[in-house]
């Protein structure tokens, strides 16, 4: 093992050395969990794709503050609102260049065309590139912007005025999302005109810190450093992605040093990687929150009892344990601790089987019932191993009584079933998308969220739904809190969620690699690294 | 030359040379036994059958126990382990020997069910269409080369999106895989036998389609059937468990062999015995299978020879 | 002989276009809304559901959509991807090349193992190394190809870190795809180090997916041979004085091959199942994997469209061993079928 390490080191020098011509070139390899589904982040909605995609290559007019849920200028220098919440101007930056590939050369550069472009595009039902790749958008949907978008309107060359139906908080950090990514519209031309305009989404053009130079399908990415990136040139010049999707495999890869960063490292191997020299082991709190939906909709689960009783038979210490080797919270509330409205020392369903029974025969179900629990058959980061943790939960439900038979899909045929609401309890999560807790409350809780599939304990409680419709109109923080305080009691009280965990989010580094800082939502960025 | 006195007119006994020919099933029986490989083959599945049957006797623990104290504990007999699991524990605290024992049932069961269902669908519908000929047994015909083209485990994945993961569907699917070839084996034989004179007598005497198919062919196409079953089964388990290992077959807790493998695919490196055992009974489960299947085809192959 | 090969390819066209009905219904039947799930976690409303099921043609009458299908088809249109938004032809042969590769190293480590020994084997019936030669045969093919993989992966790459874990070559090398097959391409580029690389990682994973065809021909190899050698012709030339290994290697051995051939030809498509699992276990980047994501995804038209192309390789392969065997047994092309 050793010498291969040596012979890598070495091939790696070697081969670096004569492209440096000069100076020694800086390369980092990431090892990746999974193949995006394509480059264009309009089409998508999984981090897997949003990090080969518009994080190395696209801007957005207002983006995260790495690090954190705080938004701040980005290829919007300024924005001005008007006092209603209805009209927002941006005033663009001006001297951000589109990088130049061997697909593309920029006669400009970046202004409102592109952000009407790219906003237009996704939008309006007749635009002429909305059909091109299916006309399917699903975060821009799923976020509200068609109803929430009256006009888009262009000003003068970086000035573009944004007009919305109703006030909503929320809007600057969505805009920082990786849906709201700006395209070139230079490049849409040149493409349409070739005929060719799938091309957007294989050879992409970006404002962003990294340039696409190269896709092997399924097995690596390479993008090189833009050197006219606006904020900074990266301190990288070569970044691949190495698509390793077996976690143990990333993880033997970066002992090797094949790989400096990788995704998702197993819980269980959280420890041996502790101990390793070479490696550090970067953590956060995971803006997540895993959970056990119960769907009110079916029997028995429509008697809040019933819901109670099965929240206090769940010993979710030894779930945090076993499946997270230790290193997760337990959940107390539906959002993370860190988002606003978060409320502390809530009364929470803690270990109690015995009062589980009682309640259970309080509510008609002395002698048990059998359910089904769906699991899910990926790992997602608030949940590493449903499978496992339902054969946990069966166990513990098989001492009050209940039975459960557990139900697994293939992963987009499970999600479309629990939106479809056929399940009678399944586990899911939430990774925040932009920090804000209208897009876990309002999106998972919500009664619009149950003909939409978001809600799958499919409540609608009109109390909890007019408290988080308020708090979207409400620019106060403190306010905002107070109204999602209030609705978190609420909903905890009727348990329609069995809140299970935020799960620690960790990124295993190699110790050459320097100021890689953790997002909070999962991404993963390069553009501010550097190695030794 | 007898003494005892003539009451009756007696048969004058054929002579030896004239003698029917011993059922083909019972001579293949007596080259099989001859076969010391395949016999050993038949009584390891004998003895598996018999850990099946006794599973709740024999295993030390029950299959779904999960001892929370005792979390992925190596086998007994190295350092760290204990002889209350002898072959060590799973990530959830269940003694793997016990699950072995257990995931003997499943195993059975699939191939059994599995050649069951092929066999019968598959040679019903090779028995009717060699009979039948023209149209119709062109169209099943093609349709099972076409099945046959499909790569099986492709095959298996898409009937198994088709009717949902789980046990029983994974066996349905896989039987769909597996059974043109009894469709195919069915009709050439059924095509080989038409020709022969017994046959002609038969329908000369005025037996109808289904005697003819049933009673005077179908026992005489037996042979390759039989050896075709065996190596069904030996797929059939393989098949199941690589389902169970892709999350499609049978569904946790249930202690299928290729299930426990998917599971203990994250503790390859920390805990090998919960992947190698499993691994291991399904190695031991089809070698027997297919030991016992060469010794059928052998056994049957003189007598195939024969007629 | 002209008439021969025309009833076999006659033969095939009812069957492909059997093969196109079979994809597409299968593929249709698998009940998913590919609308639903792209959608993913957001969800779809119910108007924007309907919407989008229009546009895609999901809401016509079947036999509509297969008509579309087809026509396609015979337009070389597989269809287009829900995912990648890129055709599926496209999204396939991009793949392919890495299938074949491994496939392709497989099967020829296969023959040159399992040849020989099955020979030898034969030769030498019921020596220790006949019974060590079938009973490794008999293993091999009773193994669960995926535990096998990873019990290979442990040891090798775990345990003595002689071969990389996954992947096809290692990261920092950049090769431009000329063929698709890194064997060839870092050759014909002149990156010898390269080219190493691709072979340390191709190991393990032509040996896990040689292991089942390495079995079948060995075994198929010894019981051909056997039954050649027990003829007439054999023991006369043996008779004859004729060397061994002349007797063995010329006669023997070209008419033993013929069920060889065929029973190789098969493999093929044993060879894409067990390339499904093997890629998977590998992280190989070829179409076994990507076909059993479509499926995952419900990603009709992908699933449909390399369901197809499969298939029909595998057809073609069939077909050829088919024509082969006839060209070399005389008998086989005279006889009525």
């Amino acid at each position: 093992m050793r010498k291969s390490r040596i012979l890598g080191a070495a091939l790696v020098a070697a081969l670096f050395l004569p492209l440096a011509a000069g100076a020694a070139s800086k390369h980092l390899v990431f090892c990746s969990e999974g193949s995006p589904s394509g480059f264009n982040p309009q089409f998508y909605d999984d981090g897997t794709t949003f990090d080969a995609s518009s994080r190395p290559l696209y801007n957005r007019l207002v983006e995260f503050k790495l690090g954190t849920t705080d938004f701040e200028p980005g290829l919007a220098e300024s924005w001005d609102i008007s006092d209603d919440g209805l009209t927002y101007t941006f005033h663009l930056r001006k001297g951000v260049k589109w990088q130049t590939t061997p697909w593309f050369k920029p006669t400009r550069e970046f202004n409102a065309d592109d952000v009407l472009y790219s906003f237009n595009r996704q939008w309006k039902k007749d635009h002429p590139w909305h059909q091109v790749g299916g006309g399917n958008y699903q975060y821009f949907a799923g976020m509200g912007f068609p109803k929430l978008l009256k006009a888009i309107e262009k000003l003068d060359d970086h000035t573009v005025r944004f007009e919305l139906n109703a006030p909503n908080s929320a809007f600057l950090p969505d805009l920082a999302m990786d849906f709201a990514s700006i395209l070139s519209a230079e490049y849409a031309e040149q493409l349409m005109e070739a005929g060719t305009p799938e091309q957007m989404n294989h050879n992409p053009v970006g404002t962003g810190p990294f340039v696409f130079v190269n896709y092997q399908k399924d097995a690596i990415i390479r993008y090189k450093a833009n050197p006219d990136y606006f904020v900074e040139r990266p301190k990288i010049d070569n970044l691949v992605f190495a698509i390793t999707p077996d976690a143990s495999v990333r993880l033997q890869k970066t002992k090797a040093g094949e790989c400096q960063v990788m995704s998702f490292p197993n819980p269980a191997d959280l420890d041996t990687i502790k101990k390793d020299a070479d490696i550090e082991l970067m953590e956060q709190a995971g803006l997540n929150v895993g959970y056990l939906a119960m769907n009110v909709e079916r029997e028995p689960f429509d008697n809040v009892k019933v819901r109670q009783a099965l929240a206090l038979a769940v010993d979710r210490k030894t779930i945090i344990d076993v499946i997270f080797n230790g290193y997760a919270e337990i959940a107390s509330n539906p959002i993370p601790p860190s988002v606003l409205g978060y409320v502390k020392d809530l009364q929470d369903y803690d270990y109690d089987p015995e009062r589980a029974r009682e309640l259970l025969a309080e509510a008609g179900y002395a002698d048990g019932f059998e359910t089904d629990l769906w699991a899910m058959p990926v790992a997602r980061p608030y949940n590493p191993n449903a499978r496992r943790m339902a054969q946990l939960i069966l166990s513990d439900w098989e001492k009050i009584g209940v039975k459960t038979k557990i139900v697994s899909f293939e992963w987009g045929e499970y999600l479309k079933r629990v939106a479809a609401g056929e399940h009678q309890t399944a586990f899911l999560g939430w990774t925040g998308d932009n920090g804000d807790p209208d897009n876990f409350l309002y999106t998972l809780l919500g009664c619009d969220g149950v003909a939409s599939g978001t809600n799958l304990a499919r409540w609608c409680n009109d109390a909890f739904n007019e408290l988080v419709t308020k708090a979207q109109r409400v620019s106060d923080r403190d306010e905002r809190a107070e109204l999602y305080h209030e609705a978190i009691r609420i909903f905890k009280e009727e348990a329609p969620w069995i809140t299970l965990d935020h799960s620690t989010v960790f990124l295993p580094v190699r110790k050459s690699v320097k100021n890689y800082v953790m997002d909070p939502m999962g991404g993963h960025y390069f553009h501010a690294v550097d190695v030794d | 030359m007898s003494t005892l006195p003539v009451t009756a007119l007696q048969e004058p006994q054929p002579p030896r040379a004239l003698q029917a020919p011993p059922h083909p099933l019972r001579e293949a029986w007596a080259y099989f036994a001859e076969n010391r490989g395949a016999l050993t083959g038949l009584l390891i599945i004998a003895a598996l059958v018999l850990v099946a049957l006794g599973a709740d006797l024999l295993a030390p623990h029950g299959s779904n126990e999960q001892f929370r104290s005792a979390l992925l504990q190596p086998p007994a007999w190295t350092s760290g382990g204990n002889w209350s699991f002898v072959l060590g524990t799973d990530p959830l605290g269940r003694d793997i020997l016990s699950r072995i024992i257990y995931g003997s049932r499943y195993s059975l069961l699939i191939g059994m069910v599995v050649v069951v269902l092929a066999t019968t669908v598959g040679t019903l519908l090779g028995l009717v269409a060699g009979y039948v000929g023209g149209l119709f047994e062109s169209l099943i015909m093609r349709l099972m080369d076409i099945l046959l083209a499909i790569p099986s485990l492709l095959l298996a994945i898409v009937v198994v999106a088709i009717l949902g993961p789980g046990l029983t569907n994974a066996m349905l699917a896989i039987a769909v895989v597996y059974m043109p070839q009894f469709t195919r084996l069915a009709r050439a034989s059924v095509i080989a036998e038409l020709q022969r004179e017994y046959v002609t007598a038969s329908r000369v005497a005025g037996a109808g389609p289904l005697r003819l198919m049933f009673v005077t062919i179908l026992p005489n196409c037996l042979a390759p059937l039989i050896v075709q079953g065996a190596l069904t089964f030996s797929n059939a388990i393989l098949d199941a468990a690589a389902l169970g290992f892709l999350g499609l077959g049978a569904q946790p807790p249930i202690p299928e062999w290729g299930t426990m493998l998917a599971d203990a695919r994250d503790y390859i490196t920390s805990a090998w015995w919960a992947v190698t055992f499993p691994g291991l009974a399904i190695l031991v489960t089809v070698l027997a299978v297919n030991i016992m299947g060469d010794g059928l085809r052998d056994a049957f192959d003189p007598a195939m020879r024969r007629s | 002989m002209f008439r021969f090969v025309l009833h076999r390819l006659a033969l095939i066209v009812p069957t492909v276009f059997g093969l196109t009905v079979v994809a597409f219904g299968l593929v249709r039947l698998i009940p998913g809304d590919p609308v639903r799930v792209m959608a993913g976690i957001h969800g779809v409303s119910p108007e924007r559901h309907a919407e989008l099921m229009h546009q895609y043609g999901f809401d016509l009458p079947l036999w509509q959509q297969y008509l579309g299908f087809l026509n396609g088809l015979l337009h070389g249109d597989l269809g287009t991807s829900l995912i990648t938004r890129s055709s599926v032809l496209s999204d396939f042969f991009s793949r392919f090349p890495a299938t074949v590769e491994l496939s392709l190293v497989a099967l020829l480590l296969a023959l040159f193992i399992g040849l020989p020994a099955g020979m030898i084997a034969a030769v030498k019936r019921g020596s220790l190394f006949d019974h060590a030669v079938m009973g490794a045969a008999l293993t091999g093919y009773s193994m669960p190809i995926f535990w096998w993989g990873l019990l290979l992966i442990v040891f090798f790459s775990g345990y003595l870190g002689w071969t990389p874990v996954s992947g096809r070559m290692d990261a920092w090398f950049f090769i431009q795809p000329i063929t698709g097959f890194m064997l060839m391409d870092t050759l014909l580029q002149g990156e010898t180090d390269a080219f190493w690389s691709a072979v340390r990682h191709l190991v393990l994973p032509a040996v896990a997916l040689a292991t089942i065809p390495l079995a079948v021909i060995a075994r198929q190899t010894r019981s051909a041979m056997l039954e050649v050698l027990g003829q007439d012709y054999v023991r006369t030339a043996r008779a004859k004085g004729l060397a061994p290994w002349r007797v063995v290697g010329l006669h023997a051995l070209r008419n033993a091959l013929v069920p060889v051939i065929t029973v190789t030809g098969l493999q093929v498509g044993l060879l894409f199942a067990g390339a499904i699992l093997t890629e998977t276990i590998f992280s190989w980047p070829g179409v076994g994997k990507w076909l059993v994501e479509a499926v995952y995804r419900r990603d009709y038209p992908s699933v449909q469209g390399g369901v197809l192309l499969v298939a029909l390789m595998v057809m073609l392969v069939n077909l050829s061993v088919d024509l082969m065997y006839g060209l070399i047994d005389p008998r086989i092309r005279h006889r009525r079928s």
